[in-house]
C-alpha cells in the first residue's frame, strides 16, 4: 500500500485557489522532489500537507497509510508521523529547545498509547540525535530557534525530524538560506534519517540539494499542477534549460 | 455604647500612633512626613500619576495598626525561604520577629539589622541614608510610609565586602493585620567595590484586607554591583503600594527583578537615579493578574552624567477583567550624552475582558544618545502556536507552554540561580492556574 495517496488536490487561501488539483503516490522507502519556479504552490502543498490553518481545501483527498489526512487536525497528522520542516522555522523565546523537543516526543508517545520516556533516557536519545545534525549539547539549552542563525534554524528542524522519526517527512524549501557547509550537514542528516518504512517529499526551487539528497522521483509543479514527473535526471534539466522550458512566461501563480 | 465616626484623616489611627524612645532627628522627619501627608491627602485618578490606578477608595476605610503580631508556624514561611543557610530577616505585621529571624555574624563590617534595633543602636547609616533616596515628599505613599513606618531592614556592605550570600527580607501579614496599615521599610547601603544580593518578598497568611505601603532605599557605591529582587504575593485583597529607590555611583551596577502576583490593586514605583559615568541599571519585572485584580508600575530612570546604561523589559500575564498599567519615565539630561536606554513593556492577555495601560514617556535633553521604546499588548502568537502544533503539542499544552515561554523569557534574568529557580516554580504554578 502507497504511504501517502494525494488525489485531485485542490486548495485556496483567501478564496484564491493556489493547488489546482494534483494527484501523487509516494510509497514507502522513496524520496520525491517538488520543484518549481516561485508561486507554483509547492510551499502550499507542504502547507495543506501539514495542516496549516489558513489554507482550506476545497476539494480532492489525501491519504496517509489509508487514513484520510484532511479530516485530522495538525498535531493529530503529527501524530499520525507527519513532519513539516519549515521553510521560515518559528522562534519561541523562553522555551528550552530540551523542554521543546521532550514535550513534543512525549505527546506523540502518548497519541500512540506509550508512556511518556523517562528524562534521563530522553537525554541520551537526543545525544545519538545530535550527531545527526554534527551538533553538541549545548544547543538543547539554547531556546527554540531564539537567535538562531538561518542555518543554525534548518539544522534544528533536522534535528527535531530526527527525534520525532516520522513516517513522512516534507522538507520545504530547507536548502534556502543555507551555505555549502550548513547544506552538507542537513542533508547528510536527511539521508541518515532515511528508513524502508518512511518517505520524503523535498520541496525546492533549485537543483542543488538534490545533489546531496538524491530523489526517486522528480515532479514539476506549475501554475497548482504537476507538469512533468520523472526521474533524478528531470532535475538536472531543469537546471539546465530552466522552469520557462515547460511553463512559459505565464504559468506562475501566487504561492 | 461608642459610635465609631468616620476618620477625619486617612491613615489617622496609624498616624497618631506614639513612637518613644526615637531620636530626635527621626522624630522630626516623621513629624514634617505627616505634616506633608496630610496637606497632599490621597492621589484621586485625575492626577496624571495615578490616573488608572484608584487609591482614593482607601481614605474611606477605618485604617489603623495591627494591635500586636500575629502568631505563626514557622513552617508556614518554609515556602518562602529561598535558602534555609541564608540569613533572614523577618517582619510579621509590620514587627521584627527575632524568632523567626536569622541574623548573620557581622564579619567584615557588614551589618544585617531590623531597622528597629539599627535605629536603637544609632548605626550612622541610618541617620545618614534614610529618608534621603525617597523623599517623604516624592508621593503621598512616601510621605506616609516615612511618618509611620515601624520596622523592617537596614543592610550595610562596607567597601569592599561580599556576604556572600543573599539576604532576606520576608513580610508577612497574619490575621491581626486585618484592616491595619503595614509600613515596612528597607535601607540598603552598599559600598565601594562591594557586592550584595537581595531579597524582598511581601506574603499574607490570611485572606484578610490590609494596606502596605512600603520604602525600600538602596545605596549603590562606586564599582558596585546588587542584585534586587522583590516578590509581591499578597492576599487578593490587600492594597500594595510600594516605592523603591536606587542611587547609584559611578561604575556601579544594579539589577533587579520584580515578580507582583498579589493584592486587589499593586502599585510599585521604581526609581533609579544614575548619578555619575558608567553606571549600569536594569530593571526587569513580571506581572500575574486575574479576578478583579491591578497591578501598577511606575519606573523612573534619570540619567544625569554620562555613558550609562538602562535596560528595562517588564511583562504582563493578564486573566479574566484584570488590569496591569505600566509607565515608564526616562530623563535624559542635558549632560548625558551617549546614554544608552531601552525599555520593553510587553503584555499578554488571556482574556477579553482584561485591559493594559501603557506609556513610554522619555524626556530626552542630550542629543548624541540611544533611546528606544516598545510595548505590545497582544494574544498568543498563532505562528508559535501551529508551530507547536506541527510538533504534535496542541490545546491546552500548547497554550501553558506559550504562556510559560513569555514568562520564563524575563525569569531568566534573574542572576541568582536559586531565587530563580523557586520563583520559576510558583510562576509555572499560577500561571497553570490561569491557563487549566
Amino acid at each position: 500500500m502507497s504511504l501517502l495517496q494525494i488525489t485531485d488536490l485542490h486548495a485556496a487561501v483567501d478564496e484564491v485557489e493556489i493547488l489546482k488539483g494534483i494527484s501523487l503516490t509516494v510509497n514507502p522507502g522513496e524520496v520525491h522532489a517538488i520543484m518549481g519556479p516561485n508561486g507554483s504552490g509547492k510551499s502550499t502543498l507542504a502547507q495543506v500537507l501539514a495542516g496549516h490553518p489558513s489554507y482550506e481545501v476545497t476539494g480532492g483527498s489525501v491519504t496517509l497509510d489509508g487514513e484520510d489526512l484532511l479530516e485530522m487536525e495538525a498535531e493529530e497528522r503529527a501524530w499520525a508521523g507527519v513532519f513539516l520542516a519549515f521553510q521560515y522555522p518559528v522562534e519561541i523565546p523562553g522555551v528550552t529547545n530540551a523542554y521543546f523537543l521532550r514535550q513534543a516526543y512525549n505527546e506523540i508517545r502518548k497519541a500512540r498509547g506509550l508512556d511518556e520516556i523517562d528524562p534521563i533516557d530522553f537525554i541520551d536519545l537526543l545525544e545519538e540525535k545530535l550527531k545527526v545534525v554534527e551538533w553538541g549539547p549545548e544547543i538543547m539549552e539554547r531556546a527554540v530557534n531564539f537567535g538562531f542563525s538561518g542555518g543554525e534554524k534548518k539544522r534544528n528542524e533536522i534535528l527535531q525530524m530526527a527525534v520525532l522519526e516520522p513516517k513522512l517527512a516534507i522538507l520545504d524549501e530547507t536548502d534556502s538560506g543555507l551555505d555549502i557547509d550548513a547544506l552538507r550537514i542537513v542533508a547528510n542528516g536527511v539521508n541518515r534519517l532515511r528508513r524502508p518504512d518512511s518517505a520524503t517529499i523535498v520541496v525546492t526551487h533549485y537543483q542543488r540539494l538534490l545533489n546531496f539528497i538524491v530523489p526517486d522521483y522528480v515532479h514539476v509543479l506549475a501554475g497548482g499542477r504537476i507538469i512533468r514527473s520523472g526521474g533524478k535526471e528531470l532535475a538536472l534539466e531543469l537546471e539546465e534549460k530552466g522552469y520557462e522550458w515547460l511553463t512559459g512566461p505565464e504559468a506562475a501563480v501566487a504561492s | 455604647m461608642s459610635v465609631t465616626a468616620a476618620p477625619a484623616l486617612p491613615f489617622g489611627a496609624a498616624l497618631a500612633a506614639a513612637r518613644p524612645g526615637e531620636p530626635s532627628w527621626l522624630a522630626a522627619l516623621r513629624a514634617a512626613a505627616r505634616e506633608r501627608f496630610v496637606a497632599v491627602g490621597l492621589p484621586t485618578t485625575r492626577d496624571e500619576e495615578w490616573r488608572f490606578t484608584p487609591v482614593a477608595p482607601l481614605g474611606k476605610l477605618e485604617i489603623g495598626l495591627p494591635a500586636a503580631p500575629g502568631t505563626l508556624r514557622p513552617e508556614a514561611l518554609a515556602p518562602h525561604d529561598f535558602d534555609p543557610a541564608w540569613p533572614r530577616i523577618v517582619v510579621v505585621d509590620g514587627r521584627f520577629e527575632q524568632a523567626l529571624s536569622r541574623l548573620p555574624d557581622s564579619a567584615a563590617g557588614i551589618r544585617v539589622l531590623p531597622l528597629s534595633r539599627a535605629i536603637a543602636e544609632g548605626v550612622p547609616e541610618v541617620e545618614k541614608h534614610l529618608a534621603k533616596t525617597v523623599a517623604p515628599e516624592a508621593t503621598p505613599f512616601s510621605a506616609l510610609n516615612a511618618a509611620a513606618f515601624t520596622d523592617g531592614l537596614l543592610v550595610v556592605v562596607p567597601k569592599g565586602a561580599d556576604p556572600g550570600q543573599p539576604i532576606q527580607f520576608l513580610h508577612v501579614a497574619t490575621d491581626a493585620s486585618a484592616d491595619a496599615l503595614l509600613a515596612p521599610r528597607l535601607l540598603v547601603v552598599v559600598g565601594e567595590g562591594a557586592r550584595a544580593t537581595i531579597t524582598e518578598s511581601y506574603l499574607s497568611l490570611t485572606t484578610q484586607r490590609h494596606v502596605t505601603t512600603t520604602v525600600a532605599e538602596l545605596v549603590v557605591g562606586r564599582n558596585a554591583t546588587v542584585e534586587h529582587i522583590r516578590v509581591q504575593r499578597e492576599t487578593d485583597a490587600a492594597w500594595h503600594v510600594g516605592f523603591t529607590a536606587v542611587d547609584q555611583a559611578r561604575d556601579s551596577h544594579y539589577r533587579s527583578f520584580a515578580l507582583s502576583m498579589g493584592a486587589h490593586l499593586a502599585r510599585h514605583n521604581l526609581h533609579a537615579h544614575l548619578s555619575d559615568e558608567n553606571i549600569e541599571t536594569l530593571l526587569y519585572g513580571l506581572s500575574l493578574t486575574r479576578g478583579e485584580q491591578v497591578s501598577d508600575t511606575h519606573s523612573a530612570i534619570h540619567h544625569d552624567h554620562p555613558n550609562c546604561n538602562s535596560w528595562e523589559v517588564y511583562k504582563g500575564v493578564l486573566d479574566d477583567r484584570s488590569r496591569v498599567v505600566f509607565n515608564g519615565k526616562v530623563l535624559v539630561d542635558p549632560i548625558a550624552q551617549k546614554t544608552d536606554a531601552k525599555q520593553t513593556n510587553r503584555n499578554l492577555l488571556l482574556s477579553e475582558d482584561a485591559r493594559v495601560d501603557t506609556k513610554p514617556q522619555l524626556e530626552i535633553f542630550a542629543d548624541d544618545v540611544r533611546c528606544t521604546h516598545g510595548a505590545t499588548i497582544g494574544k498568543l502568537n498563532e505562528q508559535q502556536r501551529y508551530y507547536l502544533q506541527s510538533r504534535g503539542i496542541a490545546g491546552a499544552q500548547a497554550e501553558q507552554l506559550l504562556v510559560w515561554a513569555f514568562a520564563a523569557e524575563v525569569m531568566t534574568e534573574i542572576l541568582q540561580p536559586t531565587v530563580r529557580k523557586a520563583l520559576e516554580a510558583d510562576v509555572h504554578a499560577r500561571l497553570g492556574e490561569m491557563t487549566g
